[in-house]
């Protein structure tokens, strides 16, 4: 739409569990610094596909390219050094650690040095140590989580783990952030909240992202292009406005008998 | 605007002489640069650490900050809105402000649109220097309101990139256009500076009254300056204090605390790093100098008590013991009473292993003074705290009169008072009881408002509205608003405030509402304290949703009602008091909220809307119905309105104590 380089492309892929086709020949792209939704009713194969992207499950057919250059094949690790984070559906935080300890993972991927320094704290182990410490200062002061930097992450009510999630995504300085289903549960003050702070991510750092969300009112509001997914196949794809008049998303919304 | 001819009169003693090269907050903030250019002035909890700027910096900053606005053409005379949280920007921009012989206009951060519109429109204030994109925002939408505001200058550019409204800019793009100003007008800045004098009007604090409209006093570099001397003399205030400045910007008290007395002592201030990290910042700080409405000591002593409740048995038992061991000596001290042998004895020891540890575990343990002001505080809270060995203090003062009017001097602390004039301050009573005082910081009258200006100066002294007495030793005690003292339609004295105070000592009532003028009996609306009640019935397994379903809980009823008794066992003691005991009463079904107008931003009853606005529920106090309907409309904080319904239940209260069960 914007004649923008993708991103990411996403050509023919499929993914299967066994007999089942959760992803079916879905092919899209994320240009960068777009906000891009993913929407469909349950069971449509969004969290599969985010899950193929980010590595956890390998295409049984099509491919995946990232800056231009195919990597269908590669593992969650790899995924994530080369610049796409994510959060997840259903929180994965260290619940013991504080909340800073729980961002400081997110710098582990550009951490280097020997293990023997890192334990002394001393030379570049600790030069380094403060240039990761303010940078994720940054994004706490960003996310305004400052009163619970301290905190256990596991002391937090739901809409704020969320935000120290997303934090942690952000904290490995992604390209692509993909984000799934970053408002559930959260009240109507909560997702304002973290709308604001998803279009400041995607303004302030120029980060592409791709999210998974059910609240239509959401999706409209912050995206700015919607891709709709029913039964592992894409039915739709394009402005939001576009997205919302189209037949075959209110038929899938609707529940028409499918042949 | 300006200072009014007939109000130059009001200037007065001769200790207010100011030598031209000190008499204003610029002229000392030069000053301090040079004489303590290396020392820190301000510190800033930014990114995680506390960032520090030395009077020198301060002084090029706010330099900076004036060149730029002076590129934008601002004019002597020019008034500069400021709002935001407590930055060290935005005290830059005040004396920037001042330095080009502008007047700065503090505007309370939480105030919705509205509120914002009036002040800015009133004040004719061309310029506004804001913290963020929240105020950014406020301002925007009421910009085409305002016909004066110009420029609207942001510190934090977040969330600001796609703004492209005119006259909009961050405050480093303004630096930048003073650093090309200063270049092509480099003595501009100097001559500005220097053509500013002692009655030159500092700033304008618009006070949120109990009735009407807000109202603009106008304070002079004289005024501020003078009392702000003459208060740290008085209390013998040192270059090396440290103050954490956690209160609005808009209320004079951050403004003499954290501005003036810190300009004209050279001390340090410290701005927390946001509203919600200012306990945590508190202990770090460990200031020396301290003030608190009684509302930030009650909240310090229920999160204490909260967690001691948490603690296992045996450590809340030793807490408990050494809590009324400290307050049984520190009543007996402030009653000039002696204490016994065994008390001595144990002090100590109640110091190494309770007070000490909580003293710094809160922060105070390096503070020298702490006052409470604003309104009465709770003689437990003032003992619990007075008993850890906190210098707490009352204090008590006006915007008009650039706060100080009365101190507590050390040694010479009392429950009931609030202490004597400090220096330069005479006070006199009117024939009707009304505090009159009148002082070097007697304010240059009210903003465009000539006729509140009149009613509140007479021959230079200031009619506090507040009834009161000198005692027999010269302290000042203060009983309530003249105004609002009252009689039932038996004749009783009812002085509403008097019994709220009492009703609020209790941890678990946050706000109260007397009424009772021209009727039979007291009655009272109570706001219960969300979290020390949430708290009490979560240990009670008593499961509610919100703050209307657990205000309305009959077990809720019952720990108010014994508390509402207790009050009227003290009224009982009072011969004058005993005929005005609270017989009836209703929990809110909503808390008492400044964006719905009920209570002002410093958190003071507005009575009059509120008899308005809850005229069913005072009717059904009255009529002996045990419930009633009630529909209150109610403000998000983006200045839309909803409505609300509820049902509220009403309880009598025996006069004589609760039979034991």
């Amino acid at each position: 739409m914007t004649g923008r380089e993708p991103l990411l492309e996403v050509a023919g892929v499929s993914v299967r569990f066994g007999a089942l086709i959760a992803v079916n020949r879905v092919s899209l792209s994320i240009p960068r610094r777009e906000i891009v939704a993913i929407i469909g009713p349950n069971g449509a194969g969004k969290t599969t596909l985010l899950n193929a992207v980010s590595g956890f499950y390998h295409p049984f057919e099509g491919r995946i390219a990232f800056e231009g250059r195919d990597r269908t094949h590669l593992s969650p690790p790899d995924v994530a050094a080369l610049g796409i984070a994510r959060t997840f559906q259903n929180l994965a935080l260290f619940k013991g650690m504080t909340v800073l300890d729980n961002i400081m993972t997110g710098r582990l991927l550009k951490m280097g040095g020997s293990f023997l320094l890192e334990a002394l704290y001393w030379g570049p182990a600790r030069r380094q140590e403060l240039e990761h410490r303010a940078f994720v200062e940054r994004i706490i002061d960003f996310l305004e989580i400052q009163a619970i930097r301290k905190t256990p992450a596991g002391r937090l009510p739901y809409g704020l783990q969320k935000r120290v999630e997303l934090a942690r995504a952000l904290a490995a300085e992604p390209k692509l952030l993909l984000l799934d289903e970053p408002m559930a549960g959260m009240n109507v003050e909560e997702k304002e909240d973290m709308c604001r702070f998803i279009l400041d991510v995607n303004h302030e750092f120029g980060t592409t992202i791709a999210l998974i969300e059910h609240d239509m009112g959401v999706v409209m509001d912050i995206s700015d292009r919607v891709v709709v997914l029913d039964y592992g196949r894409k039915i739709a794809d394009g402005p939001p406005a576009e997205v919302r008049s189209d037949q075959a998303v209110l038929d899938a919304y609707l529940g028409v008998a499918h042949e | 605007m300006g200072r009014g001819g007939d109000l130059k009169a009001v200037e007065s003693t001769s200790t207010s002489a100011l030598d031209p090269e000190h008499d204003t907050f610029p002229k000392l903030v030069r000053d301090n640069a040079r004489r303590l250019a290396g020392k820190v002035a301000i510190r800033e909890k930014d990114f995680g650490i506390w960032q520090a700027y030395t009077w020198s910096q301060y002084f090029e900053q706010a330099r900076l900050i004036a060149q730029g606005l002076a590129a934008l053409g601002f004019a002597r005379g020019d008034r500069v809105a400021i709002v935001g949280d407590n930055r060290p920007q935005l005290y830059w921009a005040v004396m920037a402000a001042q330095a080009l012989g502008g007047v700065p206009v503090p505007i309370y951060q939480d105030s919705i649109e509205r509120e914002m519109e009036y002040i800015v429109e009133h004040s004719e204030a061309r310029f506004a220097v804001v913290e963020d994109q929240e105020q950014v925002d406020k301002l925007l939408g009421v910009r085409a309101r305002c016909r004066h505001l110009q420029h609207v200058v942001y510190g934090d550019p977040r969330g600001m990139r796609g703004y492209t409204e005119p006259g909009l800019s961050s405050l480093a793009e303004l630096s930048e256009l003073g650093k090309k100003f200063d270049v092509s007008h480099p003595g501009h800045f100097d001559a500005e500076l220097a053509r500013g004098a002692a009655d030159d009007i500092a700033i304008i604090c618009y006070t949120s009254g109990t009735t009407g409209a807000p109202k603009g006093a106008m304070l002079s570099h004289r005024n501020l300056i003078t009392t702000a001397r003459n208060a740290a003399r008085f209390e013998g205030l040192r270059e090396d204090e440290e103050v954490l400045s956690y209160l609005p910007m808009a209320w004079v008290g951050d403004h003499v605390f954290s501005y003036a007395q810190a300009i004209v002592m050279g001390f340090t201030i410290n701005c927390p790093e946001s509203a919600a990290t200012v306990l945590a910042d508190l202990k770090e700080i460990a200031p020396t100098y301290f003030f608190g409405p009684p509302r930030i000591w009650e909240s310090i002593l229920t999160s204490v008590m909260l967690r001691i409740e948490d603690a296992a048995r045996p450590k809340r038992a030793l807490v408990h013991f050494f809590m009324r061991l400290a307050q049984a000596i520190e009543r007996r001290r402030l009653g000039r009473q002696a204490i016994s042998l065994w008390q001595r004895l144990l002090y100590p020891l109640g110091s190494l292993l309770v007070y000490g540890p909580l003293k710094d575990n809160l922060g105070f343990s390096g503070v020298r003074r702490a006052y409470t002001a604003g309104e009465a505080i709770g003689p437990e809270i003032f003992l619990f705290f007075r008993g850890l060995g906190i210098n707490v203090k009352q204090l008590y003062g006006m915007t008009e009169a650039s706060v100080f009017v009365t101190i507590q001097r050390d040694g010479d602390v009392r429950l009931d008072t609030v202490g004597t004039p400090i220096t330069d301050v005479e006070i006199r009573i009117s024939d009707a009881g009304e505090v009159l005082f009148r002082s070097p910081g007697v304010f240059q009258g009210y903003a465009k408002n000539p006729e509140a200006t009149q009613q509140t100066l007479e021959g230079g002294w200031i009619r506090s509205g507040d009834a009161g007495f000198l005692d027999r030793d010269g302290h000042l005690v203060i009983i309530d608003r003249a105004k609002d003292v009252s009689r039932l339609a038996d004749g009783t004295m009812f002085a509403p405030k008097f019994i709220e105070n009492k009703l609020k000592f209790s941890p678990y009532v946050r706000e109260a509402v007397c009424l009772g003028q021209a009727r039979p009996c007291v009655t009272a609306f109570i706001n219960i304290d969300l979290a020390a009640v949430g708290s009490w019935a979560e240990r009670r397994n008593i499961a509610y949703t919100s703050y209307g379903d657990l205000a309305q809980k009959p077990e809720v009823y019952e720990l108010i009602r014994a508390e509402v008794e207790r009050v009227n066992a003290s009224l009982a003691e009072d011969a004058v008091l005993r005929g005005a005991q609270v017989k009836r009463f209703l929990i809110l079904h909503k808390e008492l909220d400044p964006d719905d107008e009920e209570i002002t931003r410093t958190r003071k009853v507005r009575r009059g809307y509120i008899a308005q606005k809850y005229a069913t529920l005072i009717d059904a106090l009255y009529s002996g119905q045990d419930r009633v309907q009630v529909e209150a409309k109610v403000t998000y904080e983006d200045g839309r309105t909803g409505t609300m319904r509820a049902d509220v239940v009403i309880r009598d209260v025996g006069a004589p104590a609760p039979v034991s069960r």
